[in-house]
């Protein structure tokens, strides 16, 4: 049986350095290549000692895809490709190809200029990685070989995200990221692949509605600047930082206000030209009013300028007064300044001694575009896997979901470097022969019925890898071999006291009434033909009452055969004359 | 032209003559007739190549074929049918021939068979697909005929098991079309049926919806829908194929499924069916309603629409199933967490405020079971939750109607959706907001809203839009609050709403009105903070001018009218401004009853009053004021003047009292003054002097019979609600003037040819009048028309002069025409509400360049305001500018009412000094346009109506407007 294998390499039961390998109909391909932020040792990249000890990768992957611009997803990226070895193709979309070399580059300046790590990968390196990747367009099925096809779908969760279907002959699998539940127009066809590899970061989270939230940390915002305060919003992600901007903006543009807003210079500026650029991958309001004027071409916000933090008046960022309120927009983890004001803190100590109390308002909203539980079973609806594996998440959660899943079907969770097994039933195309298909329809009358199977007499070849259905007739000639033909014979013992010719004309009067609709022949040369099947008589030299026949037919007529000599064991009735 | 009409009035003036137009294009059609066919004939044998045959055929089917020659051309094309060999000549044919007999007027049941015939020999899959679309053309073309029908409907049976999806397709419709509605029940008679096309349409259909190809089940499903809205009943055990075909895989067949279920659960609403895998039963609605809930969230966004708006129309649904749309259970890290909903409701309850401000305050609880969490939601569950909050706004808006309707049927329920409503009101999309407003101004009547929905309901009132807004404000005039702070809360809103937008100001004035008569009792804790009065202190009188100011009089005045302890509360000032405001702003201040003052109540009363038997008073008394009038005999009676004077004065005054009656009186009013300026101006004593002498009076004469013009445009067009008759009585005044002119004109100017020719004119006006009020004649006894008509052999004859004698003493001598009133008279009004014109500062731009001003006005009774109504700009040196509102601009809030809302653009050379200009609304008119009156297939051919009057009435009162241009700085 053909399986498919699958193996993480990193995000099987864990979250961050998402590195899956998928081996599907001989073909070997790595689904993302990221980081783990948690880690700064080896630990920070996926082991790629795993697929070989030495020597480089190409000869062992068929392709590489990167599914969105997270570092979690893509942060190995060049360390693979340029440390390890690899020159085989990598694919991602347009704007993921566009704004992962400005985080890769981020990610490498702290890494080296800040942490001072040496063989680290260079800008250079980057570049050179980024000269190896294939762009995708949506719903494009590109070829990778001959056999090999994916096909990218808009997945919604940030930019350029995409859930790739991957396909050899009939087999299948999807990978997705963490789908944005909202992101409703991220469909995907209903390809019924062999396995789902899903995100499960939220796996036991069903959220509520994204207005409640929305509406709550607009209100926190808008009561901040009404009292004449200022408001400092720390993003953590990219792609977030443009959503609140653009709600932000939305929220201005609703509310006629006209307090500045900023955002901080570097990343997010560069990466808001990409968003400028790639407006079609973005929903549905941005791209409504893209007609009358580009969403991020943000008419309130602006670059920040350290000469404006001491600007009167309220504005959305900057140093803090009374009055002042921060809102962290996401989670905080335990030991970040951030972890500390949010549980109440008043007083925080910097490094180098100093103390900084807290004079502001501490404010914590969730906001995640990831997909909760509801999410990802819609997407299996969708999609109506065979199989499902669920990674990058808590291992305790998967099972939850792994539990909801199996009472419809299998689920694996495999861990990193596990590797999940899963049997495959393919189908097998056959080319068919049109005279042959002809002929079978000109027996069987009517339309073919696709709830009814029909049966059909054929001869199946298997030639260079390609199998054919045709007549025997055209099988033989095709192979050059000549007909060889098969008969049975039998013997069946038989009493009756009868001589020989009546016995035979007995044996003749007795088909004819079971048989009918067949042609039976009493021959003058002693023998009864029922189609071609023969019947010959002959008594024993013992007792003339014992009499043998002698059953003759050929391979086709074996159902016919068969059924003649059981009939005729039974013996005659008595009946006949 | 005008040589031609003259000739007819003076030959045949009494009929109405149209006969040269008749027989022109007759003859046309029989010259064209043959040499259509036959041009297409010899077109098609002179096609060397297919390609060729096909040019032709698609230069010849873009010209129209008349009914006479369609047979002939049809014959053609099935000849050349036959001989044809390329398919895609063959498949123009058969289109040709469904378009040909479409005709109007031409029966096709002569080409049935030749149609049918062509089937037999066709083996292209999609020509045959074609001659179907042709036979469904056919077949839908002639209703009446039962044996065409089955005979089509049998040769769609006999196509059906073609192996072309196409050709299915069509055969399934053809089927839906025209398939028979009284068919008996296949199944149960024994055998096969008679004929095939007695078998039950219905269950050769549903085999289809099993089909391989996917658009054929579509087709199939459509197909069922047809037989369902020609009147058939669908049989219930469709209702399971359909639903099994809800999980399609392509969305157009879940999109039909769908609506077939929800045919069918219309249908049989009550029966029973098992749920599968457990032995309960459910009622089919419920069942339905579950499975369409289901497909909320599909995969494909049009579905997703399709089964939004088809739940909000299955009102039958039980309560319990309803419910279930709202539920969501929310989870985080496996244990339950409450929604924000929940939480809102729950702080409301403690009575504690704000919310968000602690950390984690929304920390999941309690430990979840983790087999009650139904993951992929079945059924009802939380249908409307995913809707709301899909990505797509159809689906969203689509939702929200839903949910509308639902809620308008269940009282319950619709206090259960109202946190989801109120969530709405903070969509990204303006549409959805505004819906989900309006929807809930529509289920008011049912629910209360707690603090925290009108905490986030209130929070909308700074949305940019106007629109918005407003819908805001309308929906709080319907809202009830639970407690006094939601009174203190709105106001506060209400008043920081004023503040950033001033333009709010009455629509802010309006809602705090209703929403103080609403809750008196509510209103009645928070007067002395509202009106900063002290027990012992006296306060600062405030500011009489300032709208926050009145706004809080509003409220607090409207709640005091049923609440007769709250004057008790009033400072002295309160009284004072009470006065004014009822004066100044009589439509937002109610009477008071106020204990020790003096007060007029006189007009008052009238309106407290019971409306219905006020105004059958007043009716009476505008019925008799006419019947007086009528008691003139004639113009010349004496006495005459002053009882009309003294009616238009009764009249006028009671437009003013009795609003309900306004048009009618003003219409009456102006008639009559019609009538009076004719008077007026035939008792001149010029009459019988010599012309030289009398210039000065002639001229008086002349300004009248030009009023009496005007006047008559007005009566025309700015009254709705006219009949026929009423439009007779006024182009009857419109005569009247129009003669007076010419006899002024005869005496002034003795020129003899401009004469003959306004002579000829007013001929023609005559005989214009005559032919568009024919009905109207016998109503028109004694008047001025009647003596002219019986006149008008003599008049067509005679010399001008003696024509102009002639109309002189019929004028003089006809009688006064009687008004009759229509059921319902109004008369178009306008508002401009913006620019108030009480800005004491001007309007400071730069030469050259342009201005824009805000204009804010409301219409009524106008009906197609987009084309008719104008804005007039007028400067002080006696320019004019008319402007073309956008049909944009236009908002239509209620029936027989708009809103205009506009910019003008003004723009002017340097002044020294600010001066003002005048903004005006202007109605226009031509007259030419006076389709009502359904003559205009009589008028097509002739030339546009001669004298076609283009005008405009202004009706709204000027604003002045200060500006200031200044010169350019260099």
């Amino acid at each position: 049986m053909p399986e498919i294998n699958v193996t993480p390499l990193g995000a099987g039961q864990d979250v961050g350095r998402s590195c899956i390998l998928v081996s599907i109909g001989g073909k070997n391909i790595m689904l993302d290549c990221g980081m783990h932020m948690g880690y700064n040792d080896d630990r920070r990249f996926p082991d790629f000692s795993y697929i070989t000890q030495n020597g480089r990768l190409t000869d062992f992957l068929d392709c590489v895809i990167i599914s969105h611009f997270h570092l979690d997803h893509c942060g190995a990226l060049p360390y693979m490709s340029e440390m390890v070895g690899y020159d085989g193709p990598i694919y991602m979309t347009h704007p993921t190809k566009a704004i992962c070399p400005i985080l890769l580059e981020d990610f490498r300046k702290i890494t080296v200029d800040k942490k001072g790590e040496t063989n680290f990968f260079t800008s250079q390196m980057i570049k050179d990685c980024m000269k190896k990747v294939v762009p995708l367009n949506l719903h494009q099925t590109v070829q990778v070989d001959d056999e090999l096809e994916i096909k990218a779908y808009y997945a919604g969760h940030v930019l350029g995200a995409a859930m790739v279907h991957i396909k050899v002959g009939s087999e299948s699998v999807v990978y997705t990221v963490s789908r944005n539940k909202h992101a409703a127009t991220a469909w995907i066809d209903k390809c019924r692949p062999d396995i789902l590899i899903s995100e499960s970061t939220y796996a036991t989270t069903i959220r509520d509605s994204k207005r409640c939230r929305e509406r709550d940390f607009l209100k926190k915002v808008h009561e901040s600047i009404e009292r004449g305060g200022k408001v400092l919003i720390p993003v953590f992600a990219l792609g977030r930082a443009q959503e609140l901007c653009i709600l932000l903006e939305t929220f201005w543009e609703r509310m006629n206000l006209k307090a500045p807003i900023y955002f901080s210079t570097g990343l997010t500026e560069k990466a808001n030209h990409y968003y400028k650029l790639f407006i079609t991958w973005t929903n549905q309001k941005i791209r409504k009013t893209f007609v009358q004027r580009n969403m991020f071409e943000f008419k309130h916000i602006k670059a920040f300028d350290r000469s404006y933090a001491d600007n009167p008046g309220p504005m959305l960022i900057g140093k803090f007064k009374r009055q002042c309120s921060v809102i962290m927009p996401g989670y905080c983890v335990q030991g970040t300044i951030g972890h500390k004001i949010l549980n109440g803190q008043r007083k925080l100590e910097m490094e180098g001694r100093a103390t900084l109390d807290v004079k502001l308002q501490v404010e914590y909203m969730s906001f995640s575009a990831h997909a909760d539980a509801k999410g990802i079973m819609q997407l299996i609806r969708m999609a109506e896997p065979r199989n499902m594996l669920l990674v990058h998440g808590e291992a305790v959660k998967m099972e939850f979901l792994k539990g909801k899943i199996e009472q419809e079907f299998n689920c694996y969770m495999p861990a990193n470097g596990e590797t999940a097994t899963i049997t495959t039933n393919p189908s097998v195309p056959v080319d068919i022969s049109l005279s042959l298909l002809k002929r079978e329809m000109a027996l069987g009358g009517s339309l073919p019925d696709p709830k009814k199977p029909r049966t059909m007499h054929g001869t199946l070849i298997m030639k260079e890898n390609s199998l054919k259905l045709v007549s025997s007739e055209q099988a033989l000639k095709e192979l050059g071999l000549n007909e060889h033909q098969l008969r049975f014979t039998c013997r069946v013992q038989l009493q009756d006291p009868h001589s020989d010719p009546d016995t035979l004309h007995r044996i003749y009067t007795h088909l004819k009434s079971v048989l009918k609709g067949y042609t039976i022949q009493h021959l003058p040369d002693g023998t009864v033909m029922v189609e071609s099947i023969v019947i010959k008589v002959s008594s024993s030299a013992e007792d003339s009452n014992a009499k043998v026949l002698l059953l003759s037919w050929s391979y086709q007529d074996e159902d016919l055969g068969s059924f003649l000599s059981t009939l005729l064991k039974k013996g005659l009735p008595s009946g006949l004359c | 032209m005008a040589a031609h009409l003259k000739k007819r009035v003076y030959e045949e003036f009494s009929k109405v003559v149209q006969v040269p137009h008749e027989e022109a294009p007759a003859k046309k059609l029989r010259l064209s007739k043959p040499s259509k066919s036959a041009a297409l004939h010899v077109d098609l044998c002179k096609a060397s190549s297919s390609t060729d045959a096909l040019q032709y055929l698609l230069t010849f089917s873009r010209k129209p074929v008349e009914a006479e020659s369609v047979e002939g051309v049809v014959r053609i094309l099935l000849e050349h049918y036959y001989k044809e060999t390329d398919n895609s000549v063959r498949l123009k044919i058969a289109s040709l021939l469904g378009l040909l007999s479409k005709t109007p007027g031409f029966t096709p049941d002569c080409i049935v068979d030749d149609a049918i015939n062509t089937l037999g020999s066709e083996k292209s899959h999609q020509v045959l697909a074609q001659l179907l679309d042709t036979l469904l053309v056919i077949g839908s073309q002639l209703p009446e005929s039962p044996a065409v029908r089955l005979r089509l409907i049998e040769v769609a049976y006999k196509n059906l098991s073609d192996s072309s999806f196409g050709v299915r397709t069509k055969c399934l419709q053809l089927l839906g079309c025209l398939g028979l509605l009284e068919a008996p029940l296949g199944k149960d008679s024994d055998g096969p049926g008679p004929s095939l096309a007695v078998r039950d349409v219905q269950s050769i259909i549903s085999d289809y919806f099993g089909d391989q190809d996917p658009r054929v089940r579509t087709a199939a499903l459509k197909a069922m829908l047809h037989l369902h809205e020609r009147g058939m009943k669908i049989h219930q055990i469709i209702y399971d194929q359909a639903c099994r075909l809800l999980s399609d895989d392509y969305e157009q067949v879940r999109s039909a499924a769908v609506q077939m279920v929800w045919v069918l659960s219309q249908l049989y609403p009550e029966s029973i069916v098992p749920i599968p895998s457990s032995n309960e039963e459910i009622r089919l609605v419920d069942d339905a309603f579950g499975k369409i809930s289901h497909m909320v969230s599909d995969g494909s966004w049009m579905v997703r629409v399709q089964a939004a708006k088809t739940l909000g129309s299955m009102l039958q649904v039980s309560p319990h199933f309803l419910e279930q749309t709202l539920d969501k259970k929310l989870m985080s890290d496996l244990r339950r967490k409450r929604t924000a909903h929940e939480r809102a409701k729950e702080l409301f309850a403690s009575g504690e405020f704000s919310s968000g401000r602690k950390w984690a305050d929304d920390a999941p609880k309690e430990k979840l079971d983790t087999n009650t969490v139904n993951l992929i939601a079945s059924g009802a569950c939380g249908a409307f939750v995913h809707g709301l909050e899909d990505e797509m706004f159809e689906v969203r808006i689509a939702a929200v109607e839903a949910l509308c309707q639902l809620a308008r049927a269940s009282p319950s329920f619709a206090e259960k959706c109202l946190d989801f409503l109120v969530d709405m009101f903070n969509d990204e999309i303006e549409e959805v907001r505004l819906q989900s407003i309006h929807v809930l101004r529509q289920i008011s009547t049912h629910i209360t809203l707690r603090e925290d929905q009108l905490d986030t309901v209130l929070a909308v009132l700074e949305d940019s839009s106007r629109d918005i807004r407003e819908a805001l404000h309308e929906l709080l005039c319907f809202t009830n609050v639970s407690t006094k702070e939601c009174i203190q809360l709105a106001l506060l809103e209400l008043l920081k709403n004023l503040n950033k937008y001033p333009t709010d100001r009455n629509s802010v004035w309006k809602c705090l009105k209703f929403l103080g008569s609403r809750h008196p009792t509510l209103v009645l804790p928070l007067v002395p903070e509202l009106l900063s009065t002290h027990p012992y202190f006296d306060t600062p009188e405030p500011d009489m001018d300032d709208p926050a100011y009145i706004a809080v009089l509003v409220l607090v005045f409207n709640a005091a009218t049923s609440c007769p302890t709250m004057p008790a509360l009033f400072s002295d000032h309160t009284f004072r401004h009470y006065a004014y405001l009822r004066d100044s702003l009589s439509h937002l201040v109610p009477p008071l009853r106020l204990p020790g003052r003096k007060q007029v109540y006189g007009l008052d009363s009238v309106d407290c009053g019971s409306g219905s038997s006020s105004v059958e008073s007043a009716q009476l008394f505008l019925q008799q004021s006419l019947n007086r009038v009528s008691t003139i005999q004639n113009l010349e009676a004496a006495g005459a003047p002053e009882l009309l004077d003294l009616t238009i004065r009764d009249l006028q005054r009671l437009g003013e009292l009795q609003t309900e009656l306004a048009g009618a009186a003003d219409f009456c009013a102006t008639f009559l003054r019609c009538q009076l300026l004719l008077l007026k101006a035939l008792q001149e004593k010029l009459w019988n002097i010599s012309v030289p002498l009398i210039l000065k009076q002639n001229v008086t004469a002349t300004a009248a019979a030009q009023q009496i013009l005007d006047e008559s445009y007005k009566l025309e067009f700015l009254y709705s609600g006219l009949e026929n008759r009423q439009l007779a009585t006024i182009h009857h005044v419109r005569l009247q003037a129009k003669a007076l002119q010419l006899i002024l004109r005869a005496r002034t100017r003795p020129g003899l040819d401009s004469l003959i020719s306004s002579c000829e004119k007013f001929l023609q006006d005559i005989e214009s009048f005559q032919r568009l009020f024919l009905t109207e004649l016998p109503h028109l006894q004694d008047s001025f028309v009647e003596k002219l008509l019986e006149l008008l052999p003599r008049l067509s004859s005679c010399k001008p002069v003696e024509v102009v004698k002639i109309l002189q003493t019929t004028l003089r001598q006809s009688g006064l025409l009687q008004l009759r009133l229509p059921e319902q008279i109004h008369r178009a009004t306008a508002t401009i509400i913006e620019p108030t014109g009480e800005s004491d500062n001007p309007l400071r731009f730069t030469s050259g360049l342009v201005v824009a001003l805000d204009i804010d006005a409301t219409l009524e009774h106008i009906q197609d305001p987009q084309n008719s109504v104008k804005v007039q700009v007028l400067y002080p040196d006696g320019q004019s500018h008319v402007i073309h509102p956008k049909p944009a601009d236009f908002r239509k809030p209620g029936p027989d009412r708009h809103r205009l809302i506009t910019q003008v653009y003004l723009s002017h050379t340097a002044w020294t000094e600010p001066s003002q200009i005048e903004v005006r609304l202007l109605l226009a008119y031509s007259s030419s346009c006076s389709s009502r009156l359904g003559w205009t297939d009589a008028m097509d051919g002739l030339p546009p109506a001669e004298g076609a009057v283009e005008g405009t009435i202004p009706f709204s009162k000027p604003v002045k407007v200060f500006i200031m241009p200044k010169p350019a700085r260099r």
